[in-house]
């Protein structure tokens, strides 16, 4: 546990992603089984202990330190872990923390009635370091700067294997992944992995750069589809066994019985799901019911139907088809289409692109007439790599929309941003009042940051918590995607990805328009 | 920070020490700090006071005792025979071969700093940091070390600790270190052999550990160096998000100030009943002193410059 705790420290602190790779490798390469297992399943997030809670361990520390002095701690200091690391009382030198294996034991076997006492000795015998570690460990989202795909790529290193080897079998192997350092060692076989016990990794595309590319791609390589307003999803069908993952991985049958439950045939599928009835996707909004949840009511999958609009073949049968080009992959999907009829999937369908400019007018229109987010591009000859390879597959998203807004709260970011109030809650006129229509976090410079900031602490009219009120003197010109009818929302709008366009200190809050107006202007 | 008439100075930092007053009373130590910093004429008058040594003003003993921040730091006792008022100015209880050790001043009010006046703040053994830093440098003999750290006295710390621990090679240091490094050397403070670091190659200084001001150690002027690890001496950095904000990648928790356990120490051993609290973070101090110590104690307000943290 010492030398994962002096990893973890290590890692959160050298910004150089080379450097953080060494640091993983050299740590596999000198930690015995498991524990380098188990550390590897940390550091990609496969490790979380669902009975011990953030909050438990406040309460725990709270019992040791007075309450107000512990609030102030946390006020300074922003991070829960920490500041129970630092500010616990107790400190017995001479003892050493068990291995990482036996902590994980423990944190995963011992009853929820003596974790308290548990934690309460290991605190007490570790040092600050080891104490940040231990709680980070405990309550997950270790907040390093390590991605999973980072973690893998040391992996990667120390057994001087291709990333894209582990990527395949990685969804199939579970912690402390013994076989798996076995093979990287050179002392057993490649882990056997069915097609259709794992996730697949995704292939990404990249933003088109209007300016350049046009110029450098020729159409007639490439094919056009529209850009659902979705979420990426992946379906993985082998006879009776159906799984349904988001693009990270994450197994989402449970919520989408309605689809696993009526697809058939074997296959691995990439596309998007959508809800809405005979195949006419409803606005995201309605998705947005769907999602993050455990379970599923019959009611929800009769009003909100979901299906898949699917755009590719990974594996036809047990096929392994991802090293064809992208035009052989979907005539291969089209013939498995006919061969197996669906009704809760559908093709996602090849547009017209003879040139630019046919496909320039298909995505306005797109857009105007059906509230398309814009068109992917693709590669005809691309094959299915996981990642985001350059140049194979862009997405060209419709031109944003513009609507004027006061700020009405600040929020402290996070991590690099945890001294700036760098989230904005904005709102437009409802009668007398300014009711919020969205909340915004990105689209300014550094340099703005630093202003908007300065506004919230000088403009500052009430507090609650991280959030401050400020006076509504503000005006945001906000740049968003769509608009969309939402009930979670007080002014019944939602906004698609609002990014702050400009910051218009110029002008007077009473041009912002109301909402009614922005309703009949944007509303799909 | 007002110019004043007559002003007593504790020590020579720049939120505590400023141009311009008539009257200078302070350590011989501080004031030629001062002069060596501001110039000879930062003051129209300079009254040296030697530590122990009581001075009269009016109806108040004034008497300056050590107060182990940095060279020449004091704290001031006035006594008008009656009340015994301690200002302590900054301070701290650990050890520290280049300035005198502090020492416990009894009083009836104490005007105690409290910079790091949180409970979080629990500075380890200064020689462990070190260590840390030796290891390092020892790891990454391709690397140069940049090692922020103010230029008055925890610069000079840095590098007493570094020969106290047996690190004979030469130190490199920033220009602005320069000055009070050779002001410290005059005063008896050996500090072994230092060179700027001036026009040197860049792989000159692999393996080699450099001294500059904080400010300077993630600018441009840092590029001179090899892959430099960037280090900083400083109280704040136990903080791990604060250390990771200010991009850096090898925090050394070494301060000049008291951590939460000495000002609570210091507040008791002092033997004070009334506690004014400033310059840092009054509210934690003042609720402790009064909920769990029975003292009288609140924020006092005082003029400054704000926190002036890498001091």
């Amino acid at each position: 546990m010492k030398e994962f705790a002096i990893l973890l420290e290590k890692l959160a602190l050298t910004p150089s992603r080379n450097r953080k790779i060494a640091l993983i490798s050299d740590y596999m390469a000198v930690t015995p089984d498991p524990d380098r297992g188990l550390a590897l399943a940390i550091l990609t997030n496969n490790m979380t202990f669902t009975h011990i809670k953030s909050g438990k361990l406040k309460d725990i520390a709270k019992n040791h330190v007075d309450e107000f002095l512990f609030k102030l701690s946390y006020n300074y200091v922003g991070d829960t872990a920490e500041t129970i690391a630092l500010i616990w009382p107790y400190y017995e030198e001479g003892y050493d923390l068990p291995p990482l294996h036996r902590i994980v034991e423990e944190f995963e076997n011992t009853p929820k009635s003596d974790i308290p006492k548990m934690i309460e000795n290991y605190l007490t015998i570790a040092t600050p370091n080891e104490r940040w570690a231990m709680i980070k460990i405990a309550t997950g989202g270790l907040r390093i700067g390590v991605s999973e795909r980072l973690a893998k790529t040391a992996l990667a290193k120390f057994g001087n294997k291709d990333l894209q080897e582990i990527e395949e079998i990685w969804h199939g192997l579970k912690p402390p992944y013994l076989s798996l350092f076995d093979w990287i060692e050179g002392k057993g076989p490649k882990p056997h992995v069915k097609f259709s016990d794992v996730f697949h990794p995704l292939m990404l595309s990249t933003p088109i750069d209007e300016e350049k590319d046009f110029e450098k791609l020729d159409i007639a390589d490439f094919q056009v589809e529209w850009k659902w307003d979705g979420i990426r999803v992946q379906l993985v069908m082998d006879g009776d066994k159906r799984a349904l993952f988001s693009r990270t991985g994450d197994d989402i049958s449970a919520a989408f019985p309605d689809i696993t439950q009526n697809v058939n045939g074997s296959a691995v599928l990439d596309g998007e799901l959508l809800v809405g009835k005979d195949f006419m996707p409803d606005s995201f909004n309605h998705l947005q019911q769907r999602l993050n949840r455990k379970t599923v009511t019959q009611k929800q999958m009769s009003s909100h139907p979901a299906y898949i609009c699917v755009y590719d073949m990974l594996f036809d049968n047990g096929e392994d088809i991802r090293n064809l080009p992208l035009i052989q992959r979907r005539k291969r999907l089209e013939e498995w289409f006919d061969k197996n009829p669906q009704t809760r999937l559908t093709l996602s369908e090849i547009l017209e692109s003879s040139t630019w400019d046919s496909v320039t007018s298909t995505r306005q229109k797109g857009a105007d007439d059906h509230g398309h987010e814009g068109v992917m591009i693709k590669r005809k000859e691309s094959v299915y790599v996981p990642g985001r390879p350059r140049g194979e597959w862009f997405k060209w998203k419709r031109n944003p929309f513009f609507v004027d807004a006061v700020m009405m709260y600040g929020q402290r970011g996070h991590g690099k941003r945890s001294s700036y109030y760098s989230d904005y809650t904005f709102g437009v006129w409802d009668g007398n009042n300014i009711v919020p229509i969205g909340k915004a976090y990105s689209g300014f410079t550094d340099e703005e940051l630093v202003l908007l900031d300065k506004f919230v602490r000088n403009n500052t009219v009430s507090r609650f918590g991280p959030v401050r009120e400020v006076k509504k003197e503000l005006v945001l010109e906000i740049a968003f995607d769509s608009m969309q009818e939402s009930t979670r929302h007080k002014s019944g709008i939602a906004l698609r990805f609002p990014r702050i366009h400009r910051i218009r200190w110029d002008k007077p809050v009473q041009e912002v328009q109301s909402l009614s107006e922005i309703r009949r202007e944007f509303l799909i | 920070m007002v110019p004043r008439e007559t002003a007593i100075i504790t020590h020579g930092h720049a939120d505590h020490a400023r141009f311009g007053h008539q009257k200078v009373i302070a350590t011989p130590e501080t004031i030629a700090i001062m002069k060596a910093r501001y110039g000879d004429n930062c003051a129209q008058e300079f009254r040296p006071l030697p530590l122990r040594q009581t001075m009269r003003m009016g109806e108040i003993d004034i008497t300056l005792y050590p107060a182990g921040h940095v060279l020449g730091s004091a704290q001031v006792l006035l006594n008008d025979g009656q009340t015994r008022i301690v200002v302590t100015g900054d301070y701290k209880r650990g050890k520290d071969s280049t300035c005198a050790d502090y020492e416990i001043v009894p009083c009836d009010i104490l005007v105690t700093e409290a910079t790091f006046g949180l409970p979080v703040f629990q500075h380890p053994d200064p020689r462990v940091e070190i260590q840390k830093l030796l290891q390092s440098v020892n790891n990454n003999p391709d690397r140069a070390h940049l090692i922020g750290a103010y230029a008055l006295g925890k610069g000079q710390r840095v590098i007493k600790l570094l020969r106290e621990s047996g690190y004979d090679k030469t130190i490199y240091l920033h220009g602005a270190q320069r000055k009070l490094c050779d002001l410290y050397q005059a005063h008896g403070i050996d500090l072994g052999v230092l060179e700027n670091v001036g026009n040197r190659k860049k792989s000159d200084f692999a393996g080699e550990i450099i001294v500059a001001p904080p400010s300077a150690i993630k600018d441009r002027w840092s590029r001179r160096f090899p892959d430099p690890v960037i280090a900083m001496a400083s109280g704040w950095m136990q903080v791990k998000q604060r250390a990771r904000q200010k991009g850096v990648e090898l925090p050394l928790i070494i301060s000049d100030h008291c951590d939460w356990n000495e000002l609570l120490q210091t507040i008791q051993d002092t033997g004070a009943k009334t506690i004014w609290v400033t310059h840092g973070r009054e509210d934690a101090l003042v609720h402790y002193c009064q909920t769990h110590l029975g003292l009288e104690a609140e924020p006092l307000s005082i003029q400054g410059l704000g926190e002036g943290e890498d001091e």
